[in-house]
Parts: C-alpha cells; structure tokens; sequence
C-alpha cells in the first residue's frame, strides 16, 4: 500500500483549490472505502492526497435527493425533521438502513461521494477484467466469473454478501 | 491493570530489529530507512477512554487503529480483516460504534473522544455487557470479543435513542427489542466460532436489566 496524507478541508472551495494542486488527490465523504481499495484494486494508484468535503453530509433542505445524502440521517435520534425524512421518505430510508452494517454507516455518507469508485466485486479482483479499472479490458460480472472453490469445483453463485447471513 | 506496560516484542519492534541488524553491515542504508520512516509518520492526540493521548502514528496503513494498538498500546481492539468488514475493529466514538480500520486520520484529531474495550470494564470491574458476554458464553476464541460487546453497547443505546434497522417495521415508531432486531443491529461483527445466539441471549439480558 502507498502512503499518503490526509488533509481536512473546511469548505467546498477549500477542498476543491487543494485538489486541483495535486493531480493524485482523492476526494472522501465518509471515508469507508478508499483504504482498502487503495489495498486492493487501486493499491498501484500513487499516493492520493485524502481531502474531506464536508459539506456532502451537513445538507438539510427538504429537496428527496437530500434525504439520501447520508447515512447518519437515518442512525440519528428521532427528532421532528429526521422522522419527517423517514415518514416521507421511507423507499430511500429503508434503502439507507439495508446498506453495510451500523459502525459503517455511521461514518459513511450515502450519495455523498460521487467520486467514489464502484464497490463490484470483480472491480476489486485484479485477476478479473473489468472495464472501470482497465477501460476496455471487459467486465467479468455479464455472466458473472464464479470463484473456484476447493477442489477446483465451482461455486454454484458468487458469495455476494456473506457478512449478514451469519446472524440469520 | 495498567495498559501503557510496554510490551517487550511489538511487531513494528521486531522489524526495526531486523532492519538494525542489518544496519550493523550497512550504517548508512539504516540511516537512510529511518529518515524514511519518520517521512511516513505523524504526531496525533487521541482522546481514548477519557483521556488526551499523544501518539505518532504511520501514514501507511488504518491509522488510527495502529495507533490505538502499537503507539497506546490499547491492543483490546483487534484487527481482523483489516478492510472493515468484519467489526473486530469497532470502538465507541462520541457515543456511536465505529470501525476503525477504514479510518485514516479523521478520529486522530483530538475531537472525538474514543471508547475502547479496556474504557468500559476492567477485569476487577466488568462493564454489564462483559459480565454478560462471560455468563452466556458469547464468545469461543474471544478475538472478536472486544468489537462484539462495544458493538452491543452501542447498539442498546441506538434502539434506546428510537433508531430504526432494516427490521424496523415502524421507521417513525420506537424499535422493539426483538432477537430479530439484534441480529440484524450486530450483523456488522463476525464470529467465527458461532457464538451469535449466546451473544444475543447476554445482549437481551443486559437490555432488560436496563428496562
């Protein structure tokens, strides 16, 4: 893994005039994602500069896109405008809560982060074309590459989300 | 029990050995390796279980949890997977459970105050949860242990402060304390030896303690 820095910005334009002076500088929102993608998928990137723009979780006006641009709305206490966000938004808070685990989404932002890179399985599996790491290379999930298991037989479907289904 | 002993063998301790024995042959290169070093470290103040901590910490890596477990010497909270997914790694920060692995610096501010294992019990003086987790044998090998019962402590808060879960049938209305609820609350922390009904059985016990 490279090492890095990471800076705190205090204002959008902050962050921005300080990722405009490094060519290899990485936005984060909630930051749950960059590390182990630098570890993983992107761990040949350089050294990114990580630079907090924290205006993408503090956004509180009535629009529907922000009732879904954090997570913490919905790991917050009831309280007249956060119940008013689950009442009347209860798709994208429902959607919000299915995500991750609860320490994750305390610290992440959902749709805060555009820039973030894609969480596909066969982006972080280096051994797997996929267009998004390696434009034109292909993209093993159309008809989904499955992972050998012992023995050298074939899972019967990739083991998508194995976290939850322990507690099940 | 006095956590800042230091130990007598860290890992990062064995490495720098390696690298001064080879520095017995090559003076200069170990030079250069700790000028190095230092480029890849900085000094943090860490609030952890109520107090202001100073810690240098490498810029390579989940920081703050390397500095909780190799600078502070706080070695309760585990590293599991090291890409968190598997909450070995979770601590209380200003009252919500966190991972720490996938934190690069924002807790190592001095702001937030963390709370680790070794900042709810002590072994003469467990934490409910702790004795909990012992009286229902919630844990085999016990790795997951720290994460599992920080984890469950902040959880008993969150469905105490009205929050919702995806099992959560009400969203506006206050959570029920169901074993379906906790399942689903703590499915972020993995045990490998399969402790989860026990785990669930000493959460449910400190919840109606609470009630």
């Amino acid at each position: 893994m490279k090492s890095f820095t990471y800076e705190r910005a205090h204002s959008p334009a902050e962050a921005a005039a300080a990722a405009a002076r490094d060519p290899g500088a990485k936005f984060i929102a909630g930051g749950t994602n960059l590390l182990d993608l630098m570890k993983l998928a992107d761990r040949d990137a350089g050294a990114p500069d990580r630079r907090q723009r924290p205006g993408a979780r503090q956004d509180r006006s009535r629009r529907p896109t922000a009732a879904c641009a954090s997570a913490r709305w919905c790991a917050t206490p009831i309280s007249p405008p956060i119940t008013r966000v689950r009442r009347d938004y209860g798709v994208l808070s429902r959607a919000l809560l299915a995500g991750a685990s609860g320490q994750l989404r305390n610290k992440a932002t959902t749709a805060g982060n555009l820039l973030q890179r894609t969480r596909c399985p066969y982006f972080y599996d280096t051994n797997q074309p996929c267009n998004k790491r390696q434009p034109g290379s292909g993209c093993a999930a159309i008809g989904g590459v499955q992972p050998p298991a012992c023995g050298g037989r074939r899972r019967a479907r990739p083991a998508s989300r194995p976290i939850r289904a322990t507690w099940r | 029990m006095n956590m800042d002993k230091p130990f007598a063998v860290t890992r990062q301790g064995l490495l720098a050995s390696g690298a001064a024995t080879v520095a017995i042959v090559a003076h200069g290169v170990a030079q250069a390796a700790s000028a190095k070093r230092n480029a890849h470290s900085a000094a943090v103040t860490l609030k952890v279980n109520g107090q202001a901590r100073d810690a240098r910490r490498s810029t390579r890596g989940p920081r703050s949890l390397d500095a909780l477990r190799e600078r502070l010497h706080l070695t309760g909270t585990k590293k599991g997977c090291d890409h968190g997914q598997c909450g070995a790694c979770t601590v209380i920060v200003d009252g919500r459970r966190h991972q720490l692995v996938p934190d690069a610096g924002g807790h190592a501010r001095g702001r937030a105050s963390i709370t680790t294992i070794e900042g709810l019990g002590t072994p003469e003086d467990l934490h409910p949860m702790q004795a909990a987790f012992v009286k229902h044998d919630g844990y085999q090998c016990g790795y997951c242990t720290p994460g599992q019962i920080c984890s469950a402590v902040a959880v008993l808060d969150e469905i105490k402060a009205g929050i919702p879960s995806h099992v959560s049938a009400d969203l506006t209305a206050q959570p029920q304390l169901t074993a379906a609820e906790l399942r689903e609350r703590m499915s972020g922390n993995i045990c490998r030896c399969g402790a989860y009904s026990n785990i669930v059985d000493a959460i449910t016990e400190v919840a109606g303690r609470k009630a």
